[in-house]
């Protein structure tokens, strides 16, 4: 294509024009990175470098007094050694997948009821966003005082209702769904809504024909809603899993950091730096296997939303 | 009139008293699903701890001590957390904001050269999840190379990582771009600097994304948990999040006085919910469209 190069006029050249055009550009691009500079020195220090620390820090022993040393894949062993490491992921794949039904399901079929609604609509919106607005701490805190299989709230309704009573947090076969139910009813609210934002945007045209060629409620779902909010499902889906695998604080709160029952990916990486032993370099060669997994998330995501802008 | 949906309105008329049924069970659901646990917890703080430990719960309090709250502000030192938390969010949303308008401003407005690159390094940070970038943090925050500083139990620690902070500029940023470059180049002809086009012309018009950059920053910082539990280890530096975790459970406070302490931690972001509703929903719900 580049055999027709458009001929120009000759045209003297003044270098004092040249030099002067030249002189703006560079005092334009100083100006640019004078606004740039603060945000290039904290992505630089606070983004870029860490990522390149934590790649290296995997590969690293360091004791923070002498030289790191080179160590090659021996972090990556002893994370796969550690009995815990495979509980870790159970557990964590657990609570995506259980978080996925509650947190991922339930909101959408509450929205579509919302939406239909006539009245109280604002009192909907309000209600089901509250829990999103407490610090998430006090959510756990405060739910940790409902599952107290002594004298905490649920206990206590389960009995009035004549149900067996459950250990919540502290039976093993509860624990992870309990975990799950604090963390829906504290994040379920933002679903809800983006999910209400998305079924505003539907034309009315497509279910007035669908209803016209007589389709059931059922088919008008099936057929106009699902297809017209498959964008906002998906992306809402990759949001929910690359959240729910970095959960973090319900562990931490109400099971502590070395329940096997309920220890997470994150409660794992935590534990390793944190705790006792300060292992930085098994904490990060977790969190690049950690990374990895959620990279291949995030960077679909990005994708669709990108194309999508 | 809004445009229909999935259900007509001569469809509902026909059946007013399934629509009744599901719209009272649905409010009552509501009500006791997000609102009576927030009752729960106020109620809590005014009873007594023998009655809170009754096997039977007693829905309306039968003792009622609301000194209970004084107490708790007293002992738990509330008042220092929710200061720290204060001066911690409003520090990181200046911060954010100042730096991430700056940076969105040149790479819409001045596109410097290799600006695209510096773009795509900041929104590449979108793909790295916080929790796996979150040990080699922690160890740059402890000693930032080149500078060598500790920033450890101070406020830099959370304020300079929460200014690099890619969402907001890619969201300043498109905003920027839909202003019209004449606005700026009529102002330049007017002898106007870059800063000064940025003050007068860019952030006038943009006021509605800076609302929502804030509001969102704000309730960021305030219900931030790990990140300032790792890098506040000195209590007295803590925030309220972190500090109510160390409290609880450990014997220092009766129940009710921590039922009074979650409370008072949820007031400021109750408010500000009530206040800003409009903008918190409607930007939450614009973002889910644009994605």
């Amino acid at each position: 294509m580049a055999t027709l190069t458009p001929i120009r006029p000759a045209r003297p050249v003044t270098t004092a024009a040249a030099r002067g055009r030249t002189k703006r550009r560079i005092a334009d691009n100083v100006h640019a990175y004078l606004f740039l500079a603060a945000g290039l020195l904290c992505f630089g220090l606070f983004s870029w470098w860490p990522l390149v620390k934590g790649i290296m820090l995997a590969f690293q022993q360091d004791n923070f007094v002498t030289e790191p040393e080179w160590v090659g894949f021996t972090n990556f062993q002893a994370v796969l050694d550690d009995p815990l490491f495979w509980t870790a992921w159970k557990n964590t794949l657990e609570f995506t997948g259980l978080a996925l039904v509650f947190g991922y399901l339930v909101p959408f079929g509450v929205a579509i009821v919302i939406h239909e609604l006539r009245h109280l609509k604002g009192f909907f919106r309000f209600a089901v966003y509250l829990p999103v607005m407490l610090p998430p701490i006090v959510t756990v805190i405060l739910w940790q005082y409902f599952y107290d299989p002594g004298n905490g709230l649920f206990n206590a309704l389960l009995s009035a209702l004549h149900l067996p009573e459950s250990g919540w947090t502290q039976s093993p076969k509860m624990v992870m769904i309990s975990l799950v139910l604090v963390s829906t009813w504290a994040n379920m609210g933002g679903a809800t809504i983006m999910y209400l934002a998305g079924l505003a945007s539907i034309p009315g045209e497509l279910y007035e024909a669908a209803e016209l060629d007589g389709a059931s409620v059922w088919r008008r779902i099936r057929h106009v809603t699902l297809p017209q909010m498959r964008f906002i499902l998906l992306v809402l889906l990759l949001l929910q899993i690359v959240a729910t695998m970095q959960v973090f604080i319900e562990p931490y709160q109400l099971t502590g950091t070395t329940n096997p029952d309920s220890i997470t990916v994150m409660v794992l990486i935590y534990r390793y730096a944190f705790t006792v032993n300060n292992d930085f370099g098994m904490a990060a060669a977790m969190s690049v296997l950690l990374f990895v997994v959620l990279g291949a998330f995030s960077a679909v995501y990005l994708r669709l939303t990108r194309r999508a802008s | 009139m809004s445009q229909r949906s999935l259900i007509s309105d001569s469809e509902l008329q026909r059946r007013p008293v399934l629509y009744r049924v599901v719209l009272w069970s649905l409010a009552l659901l509501f009500v006791a699903l997000f609102v009576f646990p927030l009752y729960w917890m106020v109620t809590g703080a005014v009873k007594t701890p023998l009655e809170l430990a009754q096997p039977v719960p007693t829905l309306v309090p039968h003792s009622w001590h609301p000194e209970t709250y004084a107490d708790a502000w007293r002992k738990l030192e509330i008042g220092r957390y929710l200061f720290n938390t204060t001066f911690y969010a409003i520090g990181g949303w200046l911060f954010q904001l100042t730096v991430d308008v700056a940076a969105a401003y040149a790479l819409s407005k001045l596109r410097p050269r290799f600006g695209n690159l510096v773009l795509g390094g900041m929104l590449a940070s979108l793909m790295l999840p916080a929790a796996a970038l979150l040990v080699p943090s922690y160890l740059t925050v402890a000693d930032v190379p080149l500078l060598h500083l500790n920033l450890l139990n101070t406020p830099w620690a959370l304020w300079l990582p929460g200014a690099a902070n890619a969402f907001n500029i890619y969201v300043l940023k498109r905003f920027f771009d839909q202003i019209p470059d004449e606005l700026l180049d009529s102002a330049g002809i007017d002898g106007a600097g870059r800063l000064r086009m940025l003050w007068h012309v860019v952030l006038p018009l943009s006021r509605p994304v800076l609302a929502v950059v804030s509001i969102f920053a704000i309730i960021g910082a305030w219900k931030d948990f790990l990140w300032p539990l790792l890098v506040l280890q000195d209590p007295s530096t803590q925030t309220v999040s972190v500090a109510l975790s160390r409290l609880a459970f450990n014997g220092y406070v009766t129940p009710n006085e921590m039922f009074a302490g979650l409370a008072i931690a949820s007031i400021p972001m109750v408010v500000v919910f009530a206040v800003f509703q409009r903008s918190i929903l409607s930007g939450l719900s614009a973002g889910a469209l644009k994605g």
